[in-house]
């Protein structure tokens, strides 16, 4: 384009729009999670107890603080303080990273149990018990991948800044990554609750 | 508050949500290892919702938006109401 | 005059020439050509399908394919028509070539997103061409893909799914950029209440596109990881529910009908007004219909389910809200024809298509209400009275409105003009042939004929022969109506500016439009989209 336009608000609001359609695609999960709860809740209590509840706990601190330290980036970007603002990335991205090894060996533990989506030992448990982890791996699985689209996203994000093309005026493209990385955490913070610690 | 870009909300307000957000962590874990029946569900959502309208309005800018992006919320939040609340006149009286 | 070297304006405008500059253009106006392109061969592609059902149908038992066949076809005529033609039809086409140009902007808020949501249309529709013809043969579940017989069948399902997860994606994509386009760029004087009611539906389809698509990219994606890992979801042995499925699958699919034919009823605002010489009859209300049958279209999807065992409140529910969609929709009915009260009427092709419009969707919405009825829905489910009446709102709706759109604006994208006679007869063609086929259709529904049967009883062949009949002459009429337009629009007349004395922004600019659609200057607005004091049509 021969005129070049720029509207930092529209490319803000286009990404809010975006995030509507994210929550919306999770939705479909939520609304199975909440049909199968209101169905099975012993089931669902009694399988919510095989999930380990300190990876979930230190899950959503990390996840948590990784959520800070992208917003703090946004603002050391807007003071203009470059190296602030990578270092924030960096941490960002290490926390990214530490969430998924977390999850990994979760994941892990519970596969070596026998569960996992379609397994034999799963379904033993029963109805309740086998749709609460079938849930519960594609609704974490979806989420995982959002974690690495993220880090991506911000890792992109933060080559762009130190290579200047991201600056204390032209700060889009971080805040969008902010954006993206902070609806990965609020799934998380729904994600938490109802999977880890339904009694 | 420009149009195009937001005055940089101060370190500090953020390490404040970020305690309240911690804070709030603890509390629903803890909330969760009581027995109040299917309230339990309610006060985890509950805790969740704040959580969350915590990181929407602070974390993401939203109070510093206008009023587009509120009402853009509200009605995403409105649809998704519906379309879970009326999937329960199914589920719930089959 | 010469051969088609006279295409001027943005077919000649580029940073790039040649392919390239197709290829890689962030012009709305290029992508929308694009994407017509496109959805025409669909369209074409899907439409002889549907003439193979039709020819299957004409008699009982066999008679040109074989039941597998059968099943693969009619699902395979459903996705192309729904996911690659209704779905971005009027919205992806016209709104790209227009929407800009209607709010006095140079482009969409996203000229790179938008290219991005055309090639994920394309590789959707690589996709699906490969699910068809590839591997295990062509899905045969229907355009549904109802569980559990979708988890169980051999056929190419997963990928199939795939395709339409990718042109939900492109079609969200294209929501976003409009919902934003119409929030921001806005040209100076353009007031909310001087948008033209084009501008309005494809807002409120936008919206629709944003908050419903994601739900059917769930769905689908969870039906492939059924597939894959067999976990059970939808599986009442392993705790999962068939019928949750299709909750999740109309609460996308009951609003994506309203995407195919809200921006199609805004096609029709704006072209009634300019053949009747008069301002749109109840602006506010018909803006405000669009947003509330947006909204209203989200509450009502399990209106598809009354037969599936849902629980009776839900029925009930359900039925009640079906009805209030009726509401906003006989608005806009009833304020076209007051805009053409007393109007100065000219029967110019567009408005042919524009009329048959109305007529078509009062019978295809009247139908609604019959299958909104959960009393009578309970007779008609999976009869092909359901099968008409879709076909009725659809495409004598939708595909109609996009006819009538490609009548009115294309002569503006090219410059030139068609032979308004030719174009007439392919309209009656069409439109008689339409109403034959799918009124013979609604009929043997109401006899009892079941939809997507293979075979079906002696007394039904009669209705069905008429039926087939019907389908011929729509052929025809297809025919005599593309080969019109695709003659016209290249070798036809010159035209001005403003060949019907239309009075949007679109009018007031050069046919072909230039790159960046205004010149130097940015439009200002000083008045209402349909003041038509001192608007002149062009002699051509």
């Amino acid at each position: 384009m021969s005129i070049e336009h720029r509207d930092d608000t529209g490319a803000r609001f286009g990404m809010w729009l975006f995030l509507y359609t994210e929550v919306i695609l999770f939705s479909g999960l939520f609304i199975l999670y909440s049909m199968a709860l209101s169905k099975f809740p012993q089931q669902f209590a009694e399988a919510s107890h095989k999930l380990n509840i300190y990876f979930g706990s230190i899950n959503t601190i990390v996840l948590l603080t990784s959520s800070l330290t992208i917003a703090l980036a946004v603002t050391a970007i807007q003071l203009g303080r470059i190296k602030q603002t990578l270092i924030l990335c960096g941490v960002t991205v290490a926390l990214a990273l530490l969430f998924l090894v977390n999850k990994y060996f979760e994941w892990s533990e519970e596969i070596g149990h026998g569960i996992y989506p379609g397994s034999e030992h799963l379904a033993e448990m029963g109805p309740g018990v086998t749709n609460f982890f079938n849930l519960y791996y594609f609704t974490a699985g979806l989420h995982g991948l959002h974690v690495f689209i993220g880090a991506t996203l911000i890792s992109v994000v933060a080559v762009m800044t130190a290579k200047g093309k991201v600056t204390s005026d032209r700060y889009t493209l971080l805040e969008n990554s902010a954006l993206y990385w902070h609806l990965v955490d609020l799934v998380w913070i729904f994600l938490f609750p109802l999977y880890y610690l339904i009694l | 508050m420009s149009e195009h870009t937001h005055e940089p909300v101060p370190y500090r307000t953020f390490i404040w949500i970020w305690l309240a957000l911690l804070t709030l962590t603890g509390i629903t874990i803890a909330v969760s290892r009581i027995n109040l029946g299917s309230l339990n569900i309610w006060v985890a959502l509950g805790v969740a919702s704040i959580k969350s309208s915590l990181v929407i309005f602070v974390f993401m800018h939203l109070r510093q938006e206008s009023k587009l992006f509120k009402i853009g919320l509200l009605v995403m939040l409105t649809i998704l109401a519906v379309f879970i609340g009326f999937t329960f006149f199914d589920v719930l009286y089959r | 005059m010469s051969e088609k070297t006279t295409y001027t304006g943005f077919w000649q405008e580029s940073p790039r020439t040649g392919i390239l500059g197709w290829l890689l253009t962030t012009d709305h106006k290029r992508i929308g050509i694009m994407y017509l392109g496109c959805i025409i061969t669909m369209f074409i592609v899907a439409a002889i399908l549907g003439l193979a059902i039709r020819l299957e149908l004409i008699a009982p038992g066999r008679t040109i394919m074989d039941a597998q066949t059968y099943n693969a076809t009619f699902t395979v005529h459903g996705i192309i028509m729904i996911f690659m033609f209704l779905i971005p039809s009027i919205p992806a086409a016209f709104g790209n070539l227009l929407l800009p140009i209607h709010i006095g902007a140079r482009d969409v808020s996203f000229p790179k997103l938008n290219l991005l949501s055309w090639y994920c249309y394309i590789v959707g529709g690589l996709l699906a061409v490969i699910a068809i013809f590839g591997g295990d043969g062509a899905p045969d579940t229907g355009w549904t893909f109802y569980v559990p017989f979708s988890t169980q069948t051999n056929t190419n399902v997963s990928l199939a799914a795939f395709a339409a997860f990718m042109l939900g994606f492109s079609s969200i994509l294209t929501g976003i950029n409009f919902v934003t386009t119409v929030h921001r760029l806005r040209c100076k004087g353009m007031k909310w209440g001087r948008l033209p009611l084009f501008v309005w539906t494809l807002y409120a389809t936008a919206w629709i596109q944003v908050l419903a698509t994601p739900m059917i990219g769930i769905t689908l994606v969870l039906i492939i990881l059924e597939r894959t890992f067999g976990a059970g979801l939808f599986d009442v042995a392993r705790g999962g529910d068939p019928i949750l499925y299709q909750h999740l699958f109309w609460i996308y699919s009951h609003p994506a009908v309203y995407i195919m034919i809200l921006p199609g009823m805004g096609v029709i605002s704006e072209i009634i007004p300019t053949f009747s010489r008069k301002p749109l009859f109840g602006y506010w209300a018909m803006a405000l219909s669009s947003l509330a049958i947006a909204f209203a279209g989200s509450l009502v999807w399990a209106h598809h389910m009354y037969a599936s065992g849902m629980s009776d409140l839900a029925i009930l529910i359900f039925s009640f809200l079906t009805f209030i969609v009726a509401i906003p929709s006989a608005i806009k009915v009833f304020n076209w024809v007051s805009t053409l009260y007393k109007g100065s009427i000219e029967l110019a092709p567009p408005m042919w298509f524009a009329l048959a419009f109305i007529f078509n969707f009062a019978i295809g919405g009247l139908g609604g209400l019959a299958l909104g009825a959960a009393a009578s829905d309970i007779h008609l489910h999976d009869t092909t009275f359901v099968v008409g009446h879709f076909h009725y709102v659809m495409f004598g709706g939708g595909g109609f409105a996009l006819f009538a759109a490609m009548h009115y604006w294309l002569p503006k994208f090219t410059g030139r003009m068609y032979n308004h006679k030719m174009a007439v007869i392919g309209w009656a063609l069409l439109f008689v042939g339409f109403n034959v086929t799918y009124m013979a259709m609604q009929a043997v529904g109401i006899m009892g004929m079941p939809r997507r049967y293979y075979d079906y009883i002696p007394e039904f062949t009669t209705l069905n022969l008429v039926a087939t009949l019907g389908s011929w002459v729509m052929a025809v009429g297809l025919i005599i109506m593309f080969a019109n337009l695709w003659h016209g629009l290249r070798k036809g007349r010159p035209v001005g500016k403003n060949p019907w004395g239309g009075a949007t922004l679109e009018w007031d600019i050069p046919s072909p439009p230039p790159l960046e659609n205004f010149g130097e200057e940015d439009p200002v607005v000083t008045k209402g989209p349909y003041e038509f004091k001192g608007v002149v049509a062009d002699e051509y």
